[in-house]
This record gives structure tokens, C-alpha cells and sequence, in this order.
């Protein structure tokens, strides 16, 4: 593990061209992954989490569109990559991990076939090699080799998640990138995939980029966490501030959101409201109508990336002038 | 040893400070409940044991929480209530009245206005053709026939505003694709309530929707308790949801109840090393990431031509010899507290009660 820089974006901006005009996804987002870095990406419904993974990895498909910003993966703009460029990094540089590992695999398939599909497409191994490295890749995330003859409904979810991430593993890349790879699991099987990946890193020295929309998830696993609202990074802070002392007020929102197994029991309230309509998005800041702490100029003022001790905020409540020492605006 | 000695059939010992449980006050009462599904091809079949030797009951105005890993039974059980899979073994009975005397249409459409279930994902259980009003004014229709068309609305407009789907009136026109995740579930509960139930059958409704709102439907099911008098059963995976609502919690694994007590005294005091497994598994952000068990890997067992002993004998770190040989009953260990496991049995015990000894 180095501590180079392997993922730098920048200004990325996606648009879908909807019939009522475009829709900004994912709206000037710069993000920066060190080699072996776990970074979380934790945001609701919507909030463009996985349309940014896709832009990152160059799948999204049409009415989606990188609009600006670039992508810059090892040395190299990811943006400006024609396909057949694109065929040579992916899964050999880069992987993804898929949400639905039902819907991601091929049900007609066996596993082994799938496995053997991927290294013929981006290696020139022989039969025999990817045999081999197919039954390594398997063990390596705690499935039996004997289920390279299993197709995939003969799995339980775990064990097929399992399989989807020994998939992306089969060239040892140096980016996972996982969208909600836990999400149809239960607690159980969420636990010990999760433990697993940590694992999987730590020994082979991928980095990680991860989005879920269970903040609590990521507490023990990332380093930092990026925290996303209608299409906007609005929190970057590394993990023990970030559920320490969460800067902005959405974050501690999501943090409130879920009942604790340890203490007393308390009524919690979590966020209320839905997130905004991307097509009209709300003016000043996008999250003023939810906020607990709305001030009379977030309407108004749409905040930038404030710097607050090396972590990034998006709130007035930060700015010099209006934020903390402008709270009497709020009496006033 | 007769099926109701391990359950809450045994209740008529006179344990003092039972409430709610007692048969006759129980809503809804199972007895001895088994379903097994025949499974496998043409030479390799079994009987797969979904559910097996079940007792539990829910009280009036109780919420009751059924938790449990995928497969692990919780979903049959719901369905068996719901009457759409017939018990192999055993009885359900319903304000005391068995579910097998139902034989006409009449009785089952009044069984099922009582006992409405909510299904896990809202974006599959709602028609995306219609509009909100169709199912809530639909269920009406089916189960409150002698309401005139401008009752029913004003009754769906009721049970929208009940379920915070505000304001009614624009809720009542709107398509399932104008609706986030929470609202859609909203929208189911709402169509449960509107031909005033007595119990709702909880399937996992909050697991398909995002963290930042599960809470909102928690604490709804919480308020239909106190505001409509209903009693729930939630069935979840996830423990800690469990205790946030429920009065009392019931861990299945296997298709056996390995545990139930009250909420909190049962996260606690977890007796079972499965509960224990359950509650470990919980992402906790106050508390430092135990690795003690961290290296489970195991499944829950699909449970074909199980022999005796304990199902969870192969993932359990405590298992002894007898764990394979002997299949361990529930039986109380504390107050309410009820465990099926062969070490917490050994443990001494804090509450003494006649109950038979197991293995015998």
C-alpha cells in the first residue's frame, strides 16, 4: 500500500436528457482516492451515489452523459478514453461490484462459466490457467471451488455476492468499486461480507470506493466517507470525524436515523421529508427545506466546499461572514 | 413431553406477571405449527422443514417481533397467518377460534380484513397502472361492502391521513411512480388499515427502503398501535429495528423459535448464542468492531430430513457433545425469558419453574 494518489476527479458533472429537459445527476463532484484507500460513499435514494460510480467507471449508457470533468485513473483520463481503450483497463485495473448479484450474474450460466467468459475477454490465459485461477479466486473469498459448477440460484445471496466479488478480483485490480454490494443481504451475511472485504484488502492492497446508503455500515470499515445529497458531495471528512462530529446537518440526519442495539431505548426521528426533485432543485442549498438548522440566507446562498480542519463541509453554517458567528440571523 | 409444554400453550401454570399471553386473552395463537415443503428433484426428494413444532401467540394491542436470517422460516410463518399456505401439523387459532373451521369465502374474506399483511417491497405490491385510491378503495369494496361509495372515500382519506400520506386528497389520485420508497409502504399500510384490522402481518417492511426513512415507518407502526389499538407482528432481520417497536421478540432459526422474551430483556440478555451472533451483527458506530465471531461464514441451514440435535450446532462456538444428539427445547430461564440451547440450560438458573427437563 503506497500513499500515492490512484483516483483523482474533478468537476465531474452528469446529465440525463429527459423529456422535460436535462437532469443534473451528479453535479461538480471532486473526489481523491489514495492507493489501498477505503473511501464510503453513503447518500439516499437518489442522490446520484451510483450514477457518480457509473460515470466513474465509464458505464453509464445514454440519456445518462458525462457533461464536464475528468476522471483521472492512474495518469490516465478516463473520460477521454475511446471503448477499446476502456476494454484494457477494466477489470484488469479496475472492477466493479454490482448491487444485485442475482440480477448482475447470468442465471444460465455456471459460476466457473462466468469466471472463465471474464478471463477470456481480458487475458490471453489458457484453459488450464483459468481454471486454476478461477478455483484461487473462489477460496480467496470463502466459497467452495465446488460451486464453479453451481449456477447462480443454487446459491444462498451471500454466496453469490461472494462470487461477484471473487469475480472482480480474478486480475487483483487496484480499484474495486462496489455500488450497495451488501444491500439484499441480512445482517448476518452483511457483517461477514463486510469483514471479508476489509480482509481481501488489507492482504491484496486494492483500494475501495463504496456506496451505500447505510451510514452505519461504513464505521468500521472506511477511511473516509463521502456524504452526497441531490447530486452534490456535501461532506468529505475522514471516518471518526464524520461519526464523531459530523459537520453538516444532513450527515447528522443520516447518522440519528437508525435504532441502536445498546442503551436506552430512544425515539428517534430521522430525516423527514424526501429529496428533491432533480429537475427543480431547490434554490440556495439543496437541503434547506429538510434542515434542522435552516438560516434565513440558505435559500438564497447556494454554499461552496468550505475547508473546517483538513475535512470538507457544504453549509453556511460555516461560512466567516453568515455561519456561526451569523446565527443571530436566525433570532433576528 | 406433549408440544405444549415448551411453548406458550403451557401458559395455564399460573406464572405470575403473564400478560397478554394467556390463551384466552391471546389475538392470535399458533399450536404445535408445522410446514414442510417437499423439495429436490425426482431422486434426491425431501421434505424440507420450513417451520416446525411452532407455539407463539400475539396479544391485543401487542407488537411482537419475529427475527431471523434469510430462510430461516420467517416468511412461511407470516403466510401461514395470512392463511395462504396451509399448516402442515398444528392450529392456528384466532380470537380462540381455529383457522381450520374456516371453509366459506365469507369467513376467510372476515379472516383476512382482521389479519392484513403488508408485503416486504412496495415497488413490486402496488399495480403501477393505478392510482393510489384503487387498492384502498378496492380492499373496501371486498371487506366493507355495506359502505356507500362516498364512505369508502372518506375512509381512504382517513387512513391516508392516518398513515401521514398529507394531504389526503392529492395522495388519493397519485400513480405509485410519483411515490418515493416510505411513501408506496405508507400506501400499503394505509390499505391495511382502511378495513380496520385487528392484527397487521409485517413482512419485512422496511428492508427494501433506505435507512434515512425506515425510521419513519418504524414509528408509524408504533403510532397504529397506540392511535388504532392494532396488534403487529414484525417479521425483520434486523434485531435492532426488533427492539426499537417490540414488546416482545421471537429469533427463529431452522424453522424453530430458539429464543423469545421481552424486547430489551432479550437484547440484553441474549441466552442464545445465536440471538448473541444476531446482535453482534449489528452495525453499532459507538461500539469498537468485535472480531470475535467475525469469521462465521455459515448459512442458515435449509433444513431437508433434519436429524435430532440443534440446528445451529455448526455455527455455534459453544456447542457441546449433546448438542448433536439431543434436539434442545425452549424453556425458561428467566422471567418471560424462554431459550432453546443446551449450555444457557446449563447455566444456573435465576428463575426456577417446573418446567420438564429436556432429554429425558
Amino acid at each position: 500500500m503506497g500513499d500515492g494518489l490512484l483516483l483523482d476527479v474533478r468537476g465531474l458533472t452528469v446529465q440525463y436528457e429527459t423529456e422535460s429537459g436535462p437532469l443534473v445527476a451528479v453535479e461538480q463532484v471532486d473526489l481523491q482516492l489514495r492507493e489501498g484507500e477505503f473511501l464510503g460513499i453513503v447518500g439516499e435514494s437518489g442522490c446520484g451515489k451510483s450514477t457518480l460510480l457509473f460515470a466513474i467507471a465509464r458505464l453509464l449508457v445514454p440519456p445518462a452523459r458525462i457533461s464536464s470533468g475528468s476522471v483521472v485513473f492512474r495518469g490516465r483520463d478516463m473520460v477521454e478514453l475511446a471503448e477499446k481503450e476502456l476494454r484494457q483497463v477494466r477489470w484488469r485495473d479496475f472492477s466493479v461490484v454490482m448491487q444485485s448479484a442475482m440480477n448482475a450474474l447470468n442465471p444460465v450460466m455456471t459460476v466457473g462459466a462466468q469466471l472463465k467468459d471474464v478471463c477470456e475477454q481480458h487475458s490471453t490465459m489458457s484453459r488450464r490457467e483459468i481454471a486454476l485461477r478461477s478455483a484461487q479466486v473462489l477460496r480467496l473469498v470463502s466459497v467452495d471451488p465446488r460451486h464453479l459448477d453451481s449456477y447462480p440460484h443454487q446459491l444462498s445471496g451471500g454466496m453469490r455476492q461472494r462470487a461477484m466479488i471473487a469475480m472482480a478480483l480474478l486480475f487483483t485490480p487496484q480499484l474495486v468499486i462496489m455500488d450497495e454490494p451488501t444491500t439484499a443481504l441480512d445482517v448476518v451475511a452483511q457483517r461477514s461480507l463486510m469483514v471479508q472485504i476489509r480482509e481481501l484488502q488489507k492482504r491484496l492492497g486494492f483500494a475501495v470506493l463504496f456506496v451505500t446508503h447505510d451510514m452505519s455500515l461504513l464505521r468500521h470499515f472506511a477511511d473516509r466517507v463521502a456524504v452526497m445529497y441531490a447530486g452534490q458531495v456535501v461532506e468529505v471528512s475522514s471516518t471518526a470525524q464524520v461519526f464523531g462530529h459530523p459537520l453538516h446537518p444532513y450527515s447528522r440526519g443520516l447518522l440519528a436515523a437508525f435504532p441502536s442495539v445498546t442503551g436506552p431505548r430512544v425515539h428517534l426521528v430521522g430525516l423527514p421529508g424526501a429529496p428533491p426533485d432533480l429537475l427543480r432543485p431547490p434554490r440556495g442549498c439543496r437541503f434547506h427545506p429538510r434542515c434542522p438548522e435552516v438560516m434565513r440566507s440558505c435559500p438564497n446562498v447556494e454554499p461552496p466546499l468550505y475547508e473546517v480542519g483538513g475535512d470538507l463541509v457544504r453549509c453556511l453554517l460555516y461560512d466567516e461572514r453568515g455561519g456561526r458567528a451569523g446565527t443571530s440571523e436566525r433570532s433576528s | 413431553m406433549s408440544e405444549l409444554e415448551s411453548g406458550p400453550g403451557a401458559e395455564g401454570r399460573g406464572r405470575p406477571g403473564q400478560v397478554g399471553q394467556d390463551s384466552s386473552e391471546a389475538l392470535l395463537r399458533a399450536v404445535g405449527l408445522t410446514c414442510h415443503f417437499r423439495a429436490g428433484g425426482l431422486f434426491a426428494r425431501g421434505t424440507l422443514h420450513a417451520v416446525d413444532d411452532l407455539n407463539l401467540s400475539i396479544g391485543r394491542r401487542e407488537i411482537v417481533a419475529l427475527v431471523g436470517e434469510s430462510g430461516s422460516g420467517k416468511s412461511t410463518i407470516a403466510r401461514l397467518f395470512a392463511m395462504l399456505y396451509k399448516p402442515t401439523r398444528g392450529e392456528i387459532f384466532f380470537e380462540g377460534r381455529p383457522l381450520s373451521g374456516i371453509h366459506s369465502r365469507k369467513e376467510r374474506l372476515a379472516y383476512r380484513r382482521d389479519v392484513p399483511m403488508i408485503f416486504q417491497d412496495p415497488f413490486a405490491s402496488l399495480n403501477p397502472t393505478y392510482r393510489v385510491s384503487h387498492g384502498i378503495l378496492r380492499s373496501m369494496k371486498l371487506h366493507r361492502p355495506e359502505l356507500s361509495h362516498e364512505q369508502r372515500v372518506e375512509a381512504a382519506l382517513w387512513a391516508l391521513d392516518a398513515v401521514g400520506l398529507v394531504p389526503a386528497t392529492d395522495m388519493l389520485v397519485k400513480f405509485p411512480y410519483e411515490l418515493s420508497g416510505g411513501q408506496r409502504q405508507r400506501v400499503g399500510f394505509a390499505e391495511a388499515l382502511v378495513c380496520r384490522p385487528k392484527l397487521i402481518l409485517a413482512d419485512e417492511p422496511v428492508s427494501m427502503l433506505d435507512v434515512s426513512i425506515r425510521v419513519g415507518i418504524l414509528n408509524l407502526m408504533a403510532d397504529l398501535r397506540e392511535r388504532e389499538g392494532v396488534s403487529l407482528l414484525y417479521i425483520t432481520h434486523d434485531i435492532a429495528s426488533a427492539r426499537y417497536i417490540a414488546d416482545r421478540v421471537l429469533v427463529l432459526y431452522g424453522g424453530q423459535l430458539v429464543e423469545e422474551g421481552p424486547a430489551d430483556e432479550v437484547l440484553q440478555q441474549p441466552k442464545h448464542p445465536y440471538t448473541q451472533l444476531l446482535l453482534s451483527a449489528v452495525p453499532n458506530p459507538q461500539a469498537e468492531l468485535s472480531l470475535v465471531d467475525a469469521a462465521d461464514v455459515g448459512e442458515p441451514p435449509k433444513v431437508v430430513n433434519p436429524k435430532e440435535g440443534c440446528r445451529f450446532r455448526h455455527r455455534c462456538p459453544f456447542a457441546i457433545d449433546q448438542c448433536d444428539s439431543v434436539t434442545p427445547k425452549l424453556r425458561l430461564l428467566r422471567p418471560d425469558h424462554r431459550a432453546a440451547c443446551h449450555v444457557a440450560e446449563a447455566e444456573p438458573l435465576e428463575f426456577a419453574d417446573s418446567v420438564s427437563v429436556p432429554g429425558v
